[in-house]
């Protein structure tokens, strides 16, 4: 995205230096509702949101199921136990009080690594969530994008929009994939969740260009509740981008994302992650919890969901992007690095559900500890007796920087046809000294050498990002293990 | 033109070094010349490699003695990656393999790495192929070894070529070969001999450290040292190789200790 954050940097400025001529100001303030959690903070969301009434129902049968859930406590991560009741529920963008002055307020190193990663400085202040007057502004980015998808019939919204415009859709598709009861965090977002993202692609359409986050109007702000929705209807095509390479800043600790896919018939979607939320400081001070509930269902036969994901902030990750391989011939995709360094805990993976005929799935993980860290995966491949011929190829690599950090692997499986072939390859690797003394006797610094070894690890990973996605991934790699070694 | 080259590229004095607790160079003087091909020949323990990382900086090798300049600096106060860059170069007896890592990629690094230091511009991917594959074509290597992770799952043979081939793109000033001839088979034994014959240069000095004679029949040294107990106990020309071939080792060592 170098080239579109250059971009959009000249952007900035012209909207900097010209009058704001859409007036657009709300009060901030007033919309925000005190801690706690109760059935009428939900009504009050809903009401805020001039939620339709299925909306509202459908919040509270959420909230009503998720007083009788308990935490989960299975994941190989530690934490303080949240309080629930600390929360506030409709937090909508923080005044100007609780933010910092200005980037001298910021934590340092998080500067030094937007300066690493060359975010232009405008785009700072608004990462770092520093009160700046000039708030980056995408409208008008978004509005060309967003005529070239009207053209096709692509419709690319926030969540809250797609309640108010496309009701239809929403109800139709909401909650069928993870449905409301699923689990404690999906459970407690289906309640209370503040906005996110909507994508459908009609029938037959390729949509023109990768749908990204970064354009959305909006995008800013949208909570710790996010929510994602994306329907390709049949035969068509869609590649959304989420995240962004720089290090995210944000006061709420707690981030419990759902994120559902539908392919129906012959639709291909391919969902690709750059998650760099703060991971706090070296001891783990102040880094966001990222509980995120991500699944696609490939609904329709011949459908395809791909997801490839870069995980390297948060203070904890906790997410398994799965895919329900319903209609036949169906084909799942997951590729995955997760980066975990100094205090940082991963606990990541993804699930196959083979249901239909001749389902195919993929899975290809990449590990990566450092530090202190602890960076597990936890992955499920299910055969179902109906999925016949279903194959199933998972390879899962874990490599290890220092003495300190560690590496664990939790496959399950359950096959439950005879015809199935699963397959499962791990293995471990450190980068040695050796290695970096052959590298460093060629030329090479420390630094250099454990990029590149760390770069060819992942390079299967890679190259299913699409393509100035994958620079930035490389580079944001390189600045997440550095000082690694040593 | 250059004030060093009537002296010696390489001058070590009274070498000591120590890796855990074990004392392993005793006190050992050499001194090369630009244009020279030096041979270092020892029975297994004498030192041979030891002395060989030291020169490169491997921090596993605890200098407690005695000085090593190159071209008139202090080689020890240098970091290996600084060594490298101002033309220093070993090719390891056992090379590393490093799975994931493109050959051709890091090799590029490496060059670039040391034109950045000289203060030339970097080549591209297009220089640095046409450059690496007329090396290839020189010591007769399979060009898809330039596609493949660093030595991972190269033969024996395929990763001494590979030291040659790096040896021959990085045009160091200083080439420490270690026991590059061993576990080679005869055909690519002349191969990597040819490969190390076409560097030999007026201004590139060779030190070559082997255990057994037989690279010596190809590529014939200017000097040829015997290690012993961590110093040099005996030093020659090429007849000294011979002589060690039909005596043995116990030979110099009797004579080291007489």
């Amino acid at each position: 995205m170098s080239t579109t954050t250059d971009d959009i940097a000249t952007d900035i400025e012209t909207l900097v230096n010209r009058r704001y001529k859409h007036g657009f100001i709300t009060d901030i303030a007033s919309d925000s509702l005190p801690p706690g959690l109760d059935e009428s903070v939900i009504r009050a969301i809903s009401q805020k949101k001039k939620e339709p009434e299925f909306m509202l129902e459908w919040r509270l049968k959420a909230y009503r199921h998720w007083l009788t859930m308990t935490e989960p406590e299975w994941a190989h991560v530690h934490y303080p136990k949240i309080n629930y009741q600390g929360i506030s529920y409709f937090s909508a963008p923080k005044s100007d009080e609780d933010r910092p002055k200005s980037l001298d307020e910021v934590d340092p190193k998080l500067l030094e690594t937007y300066d690493k990663l060359g975010i232009p400085l405008h785009e700072r202040a608004r990462l770092a969530g520093v009160a700046v007057d000039a708030v980056f502004d995408s409208v008008s980015v978004a509005t060309t994008f967003k005529e070239k998808l009207s053209e096709a019939g692509v419709i690319f919204c926030s969540f809250s929009d797609a309640v108010k415009n496309h009701p239809e859709l929403v109800r139709k598709y909401l909650g069928t994939v993870v449905p409301y009861r699923d689990n404690f965090f999906a459970t407690l977002n289906s309640a209370v969740f503040s906005d996110g993202s909507f994508v459908y692609v009609p029938k037959g359409v390729r949509c023109p260009m990768e749908l990204s986050t970064y354009f959305r109007i909006n995008a800013a702000n949208t909570g710790q509740f996010e929510r994602t929705l994306i329907i390709a209807d049949e035969g068509s095509h869609v590649s959304y981008l989420e995240g962004c390479t720089a290090p995210m800043r944000d006061e709420n600790q707690l981030h419990a994302a759902v994120v559902e896919l539908v392919a129906l018939e012959g639709a291909q979607i391919k969902y690709s992650t750059v998650q760099n939320w703060y991971p706090g400081d070296e001891n783990g001070k102040g880094g966001i919890y990222n509980f995120v509930t991500k699944r696609g269902d490939c609904r329709g036969d011949n459908s395809k969901i791909s997801w490839t994901q870069v995980e390297t902030g948060s203070a904890i990750t906790w997410k398994y992007p799965s895919c329900i391989l319903r209609g036949e011939n169906s084909v799942g995709e997951f590729y995955s690095v997760a980066v975990a360094n100094n205090m940082q805990q991963a606990d990541t993976g993804t699930k196959m559900i083979h249901i239909g005929r001749n389902t195919r799935s993929t899975i290809v993980s990449k590990g990566i500890s450092a530090g202190r860290a602890q960076n597990a995966y936890r992955g499920l491949v299910r055969v179902m007796p109906q999925a016949a011929n279903a194959r199933n190829h998972t390879q899962c690599d874990s490599l290890l920087i220092g003495k300190t950090c560690g590496a664990h692997t939790f496959p399950y499986m359950e096959v439950r046809n005879p015809t199935a072939r699963v397959e499962h390859e791990a293995t471990t690797s450190k980068i040695s000294a050796d290695q970096l003394f052959y590298c460093r006797q060629r030329g090479i610094s420390e630094e250099d050498a454990v990029n590149m070894i760390v770069n060819g690890f992942c390079k299967e990973v890679f190259r299913e990002l699409p393509m100035e996605f994958a620079v930035e991934a490389q580079n944001l790699l390189n600045v997440s293990l550095e000082g690694a070694v040593g | 033109m250059i004030r060093w080259m009537d002296k010696s590229m390489l001058e070590i004095k009274d070498l000591k070094a120590r890796i855990g607790g074990t004392e392993i160079l005793t006190g050992l003087s050499l001194s090369v010349k630009p244009g020279e091909v030096h041979a270092i020949m020892g029975p297994n323990g004498s030192g041979k490699s030891t002395l060989a990382l030291v020169i490169a900086g491997h921090e596993d090798y605890v200098v407690t003695g005695g000085s090593v300049r190159y071209m008139g600096q202090d080689l020890l106060e240098l970091d290996p990656e600084e060594r490298a860059r101002i033309g220093v170069f070993l090719g390891f007896q056992y090379p590393v393999e490093i799975a994931g890592v493109n050959n051709a990629y890091l090799l590029k690094a490496a060059l670039n790495a040391k034109r950045r230091t000289l203060g030339q511009p970097e080549v591209d991917a297009f220089e640095f192929l046409k450059l690496a594959r007329e090396k290839m074509t020189l010591l007769d290597m399979d060009q898809a070894l330039l596609n493949r992770g660093v030595n991972e799952g190269f033969s024996g043979g395929e990763k001494k070529r590979n030291e040659i081939l790096q040896m021959a793109v990085l045009e160091p000033r200083l080439a420490i070969l270690d026991e590059t001839d061993s576990g080679l088979d005869i055909d690519a034994l002349k191969a990597v001999a040819k490969g190390i014959n076409s560097l030999r240069d007026p201004e590139r000095a060779i030190v070559l450290v082997t255990h057994y004679q037989r690279l010596l029949d190809y590529v014939e040294p200017d000097f040829v040292h015997v290690l012993s107990g961590g110093r040099i106990v005996r030093s020659g020309d090429k007849s000294l190789a011979m002589q060690l071939e039909e005596k043995g080792y116990d030979w110099v060592r009797e004579a080291a200790n007489a």
